[in-house]
């Protein structure tokens, strides 16, 4: 029976996982993403998944095991943060390059040093060429949700890439939240049986995996990945409206928060959305025409859709909870190219908030609005790119 | 287990036109693989090295087994990965035959970059033979210094010189450090002896669980020896005690071939460019240590053995 439950984000992520019953799970522990994996081992222990569980060594060995699993012709999942996910970096990008269908859970935290536990979106963000799918979620059911779909798009055919699906360190990860639990047989009904492509473990059709590829090929197939990232939007798309057909909830490539009518708006992403909200309900109460786009699918990056969702706003500020050194915002890079064609171009401004989880609070997104609306008002945008909520910036 | 004569006429997994240096003996290994494994499907894992490389430049493959590689640290994790997922199809009906599973690597993706990895796979107790081909350096991006260098070899990155006589310090003993995992069966062999090679992989296979075998592969620029003189060097290499050949079953060391005369190491190391240097008078500590080294390790081995008899309750 579909529930509400009062569960943690990672909480939720090893019911999801339960749910799912993927046949191979290796894992390594990394803080704040540990509690998914040992919850999903009790899981293992209770006899309450078929999973074989790999307890590796390391993350790079997490991956290389995913992708040795995935390749041999099943459904493979597993979880990191971090430091975690720095580690696997060369697998990364093997794993989409060999069209692994792997889904992993990453709870944003940031990159040392100095070392830190807390949200960031550096590690997710530093991937984000390495040609993962990635979903990102602003509570506890979205993250659940994006877990459900994740299979579903990764395995498409005309797809078969692998899937980060993220959330904030400790805000979402640790935070109990009310949410929907749906019923298991629903969930596996949704996410059906996996279908394996040129499988290891097929010794009657042999298959080579991890050939050289040089100047004659290498560039065929990382078009030919580019494209499979293209295709995924379309089935995110129709993955999306089917997971509403079903369980009713909706999603789309974002979410457009009041923006209708909007002339100033902020472009953010993960668990900092609720508190823009929150903040655009006060505001518009009061008659300012404030909205939100709050980004979930960040690769592929929906370009064109943005540019449309934001047409006829005046000026976007967009929030990056990481940092490109010596260059501007992963997220402001984007919006601002989506912007670019745009007939009236707004006004596009940069504002790196939150590294290491530092706190970004009603308070500061009020002080955000009233900065645009300053520069709305004068027409120039004081600092393209500048830090919230920094000692000597 | 199948003769010489027997096991040629059997399909080899590995088809002509790759291309492995002239000379290079790694092939005699690769042929071998699904001739001496009947009644297992074999599905082979490399770690990016030569062999690697030199079987599999897309579109074209070498192998007739499923073959994967995914990059140069990770074979035993890669590998862990197939074999697990073998295990879960396998528990849930969708695959009935018996599988066994080979990972192969170089000493550099082995003794150095892929240590962590194969520990890693070997201590958790997968049922994978994993191969290592000791040729002594990283021969694929063109003969650097491993671990497994022997003292005073000239690498690419330990050349002789005026300061220098080569590499410095003695090679590690990774056959050891793999028998300290406890796992049930380690090997050394080499790729001159096709007979003991194919009786400790058909061990190897046949046991269920983890298994390693350190296998002395001679390179032929690497050492600097012609192409004809793999097999040959690979024969003096054990003869004169530098590779032991030896297995460790259950923690239990036998000795498989003992020299019948004592070769002194300097003859092994008079056919190879890599040490021709060492023979300058000057340089004949060196040789005496290199000496003194196999003395000591094979002194060593020959009293594991005698001490595994000892707790087998054998000898008193």
């Amino acid at each position: 029976m579909s529930k509400i439950v009062a569960i943690t984000g990672a909480g939720a992520m090893s019911e999801c996982m339960r749910q799912i019953n993927p046949d191979v799970v290796p894992a390594f522990p990394i803080t704040p993403s540990t509690q998914v994996i040992e919850d999903f081992s009790q899981f293992v222990a209770d006899g309450r998944v078929d999973t074989e569980m790999i307890t590796v060594e390391s993350e790079h060995s997490a991956m290389s095991a995913c992708i040795g699993a995935a390749a041999a012709g099943g459904r493979v999942m597993t979880a990191t943060s971090s430091a975690g996910m720095a580690l696997m970096w060369e697998m990364l990008y093997i794993a989409a390059s060999m069209r692994q269908p792997i889904v992993m859970t990453l709870i944003n935290r940031a990159l040392s040093a100095p070392i830190n536990i807390h949200a960031d979106h550096g590690d997710s963000m530093g991937a984000r060429d390495a040609g993962w799918i990635q979903l990102y979620a602003e509570n506890n059911q979205e993250a659940y949700d994006n877990l459900i779909m994740a299979p579903r798009i990764a395995e498409a055919m005309n797809v078969r890439l692998p899937v980060m699906v993220c959330m904030d360190g400790f805000i979402i990860s640790h935070c109990v939240q009310t949410m929907q639990l749906e019923d298991d047989d629903r969930v596996k009904a949704f996410i059906g049986e996996f279908a394996s492509t040129y499988p290891v473990l097929d010794t009657d059709h042999p298959a080579t995996w991890g050939a050289l590829d040089l100047q004659d090929y290498y560039m065929e197939h990382k078009r030919a990945l580019h494209m499979a990232m293209k295709n995924s939007k379309t089935v995110i798309q129709n993955v999306s409206a089917e997971f509403a057909d079903v369980f009713g909830r909706k999603y789309d490539l974002f979410e457009s928060y009041r923006l209708d009518d909007a002339d100033r708006v902020i472009v953010a992403i993960n668990s900092v959305a609720g508190e823009i909200k929150e903040v655009i309900d006060e505001r518009r109460d009061a008659g300012d025409r404030v909205g939100l786009l709050k980004i979930r699918v960040f690769r592929p990056f929906p370009y064109a859709e943005i540019a449309a969702a934001l047409e006829g706003v005046k000026i976007v500020t967009v929030l990056d909870r990481s940092e490109s050194m010596g260059g501007y915002g992963p997220l402001f890079c984007e919006i601002r190219a989506a912007l670019f064609d745009a007939p009236e171009r707004p006004l596009v401004y940069s504002r790196t908030f939150g590294l290491g989880g530092r706190e970004l609070f009603m308070a500061d997104i009020h002080d955000i609005f009233e900065e645009n609306k300053r520069y709305l008002e004068t027409g120039t945008v004081e600092k393209t790119a500048d830090y919230l909520k920094v000692r000597g910036g | 287990m199948p003769s010489l004569q027997e096991m040629a006429t059997k399909e080899s997994a590995f088809a002509g036109g790759h291309r492995m240096c002239a000379g290079c003996p790694v092939p005699i290994l690769t042929k071998m693989l699904t001739r001496v494994t009947d009644g297992y499907e074999i599905v082979a894992g490399n770690a990016t090295c030569c062999l690697e490389v030199a079987s599999s430049i897309f579109p074209y493959s070498a192998w007739k087994i499923p073959w994967i590689h995914t990059a140069f640290e990770n074979a035993g994790a890669s590998m862990s990965g197939v074999e697990t997922m073998y295990r879960a199809l396998k528990k849930k009906g969708k695959i009935t035959k018996p599988y066994k599973f080979i990972a192969i690597g170089g000493d550099g993706g082995t003794y150095d970059i892929g240590l962590q990895s194969l520990s890693g796979a070997m201590e958790r107790g997968h049922d994978l033979v994993y191969i290592c081909y000791d040729n002594g350096a990283y021969m694929n991006t063109g003969v650097q210094r491993s671990s497994a260098t022997p003292l005073g070899a000239t690498t690419t990155t330990t050349p002789a010189g005026e300061r220098s006589f080569g590499r410095q310090g003695n090679r590690k003993d990774l056959s050891r450090i793999m028998v300290a995992h406890n796992i049930g069966y380690v090997a050394q062999a080499s790729i001159h002896d096709p007979v003991d090679l194919s009786e400790k992989l058909k061990k190897a296979i046949d046991l269920d669980g983890p298994a390693f075998i350190n296998l002395l592969s001679p390179c032929v620029p690497g050492w600097k020896i012609g192409p004809d003189m793999a097999v040959e060097v690979a024969r003096l290499g054990v003869e004169c005690r530098y590779w032991p050949l030896y297995e460790v079953i259950d923690g239990a060391y036998k000795v498989n071939y003992e020299p019948k005369k004592k070769v002194p190491v300097k003859e092994w190391m008079a056919l190879q460019g890599r040490f021709r240097h060492l023979l300058k008078p000057e340089y004949a500590e060196v040789v005496d240590a290199f000496q003194k080294e196999v003395d000591r390790n094979w002194h060593w081995i020959v009293k594991q053995e005698e001490l595994s008899e000892v707790l087998a309750g054998r000898v008193n």
